[in-house]
């Protein structure tokens, strides 16, 4: 099991670091595809079968089809990136990365030392089953919020990605 | 490196907050609207991460359903974002942040 985490982990890494380096916006969305379907395989490892699946078929199916579809409508170049300004920010920009993971990592080496190991799996009914029950019993309120905010994410969409060019023109239909 | 049946938590976490690092830092160095959006996926994905790993270790499903929702707000918001994008391209032909300055005036 370490073995298949570190295998994860650094795919996981690996693919992230090329989706904000790649400078081709197709490639970059194919890279996190393959991050996403990494923490599915990740979350499986943590016992979290439910999300692995949601996380392949809402995140690597549903948002990045999103993606894929506005980049390749918007038919982008590979991004230019020079000039000194934008050279400076890249330095600024890493640089505070590194501050971020030194903080990170001093934070971890005082409260969480590295050995506390995950306890042994509770055998319960199955996750999908125990998370279907938490989620109509308890968070049954911020569930049914939820299904709102969908609602208005909807209706922007629409209303956004409408524009503001009311009058369309007939488009003669027939085209084989 | 013992090859035992069971993983530290905290490996989970540390990778938890390399994947936030690397989101932050996409966030800051591109330039393109598209990869900007898709750094913050990858920074919700290392909060759904380290949900997950606290879940796995308090023996508590709570953490499990915050992801979802988590996931479902992750959703709305590329939903929205994407068309606003969408937008601004056809206005500005660009996707280029450091173009859009249509509130400087």
């Amino acid at each position: 099991m370490t073995l298949l985490f570190l295998a994860f982990a650094a795919l996981l890494i690996g693919c992230a670091l090329m989706v904000i380096l790649h400078r081709s916006p197709v490639t970059s969305a194919l890279f996190l595809v393959l991050t996403f379907c990494s923490l599915a395989g990740i979350y499986l490892l943590l016992q979290a079968e439910f999300l692995a699946m949601v996380q392949v078929i809402v995140y690597a199916g549903a948002i990045m089809v999103l993606f894929l579809f506005v980049i390749m409508y918007l038919n982008l170049k590979r991004d230019v990136e020079d000039g000194m300004p934008h050279v400076l920010r890249r330095y600024v920009g890493w640089a505070i990365g590194a501050l971020l993971l030194v903080e990170g990592a001093l934070y971890f080496g005082k409260h969480w030392a590295l050995g506390a190991s995950l306890p042994e799996p509770a055998p319960e009914v199955g996750n999908t089953a125990a998370i279907g029950q938490l989620l109509y019993s308890r968070y049954l309120f911020p569930f049914e919020i939820t299904s709102v905010l969908l609602i208005v994410a909807i209706l922007g969409a629409v209303l956004i990605g409408r524009g503001r060019v009311a009058p369309v023109t007939p488009r003669e239909g027939g085209q084989p | 490196m013992n090859l035992s049946a069971t993983v530290p938590v905290s490996w989970f976490l540390i990778l938890s907050a390399l994947l936030f690092t690397i989101g932050v830092v996409g966030v800051l160095v591109r330039r393109n609207a598209l990869v900007i959006f898709m750094s913050i996926e990858l920074m919700l994905n290392a909060a759904n991460l380290a949900f997950v790993a606290f879940a796995r270790d308090l023996q508590s499903l709570d953490g499990q359903v915050f992801v979802f929702f988590v996931m479902t707000v992750a959703a709305a918001e590329v939903a929205i974002g994407l068309a606003i994008i969408v937008n601004v391209f056809r206005l500005k032909e660009t996707v280029y942040v450091d173009e859009i300055n249509l509130l400087k005036g």
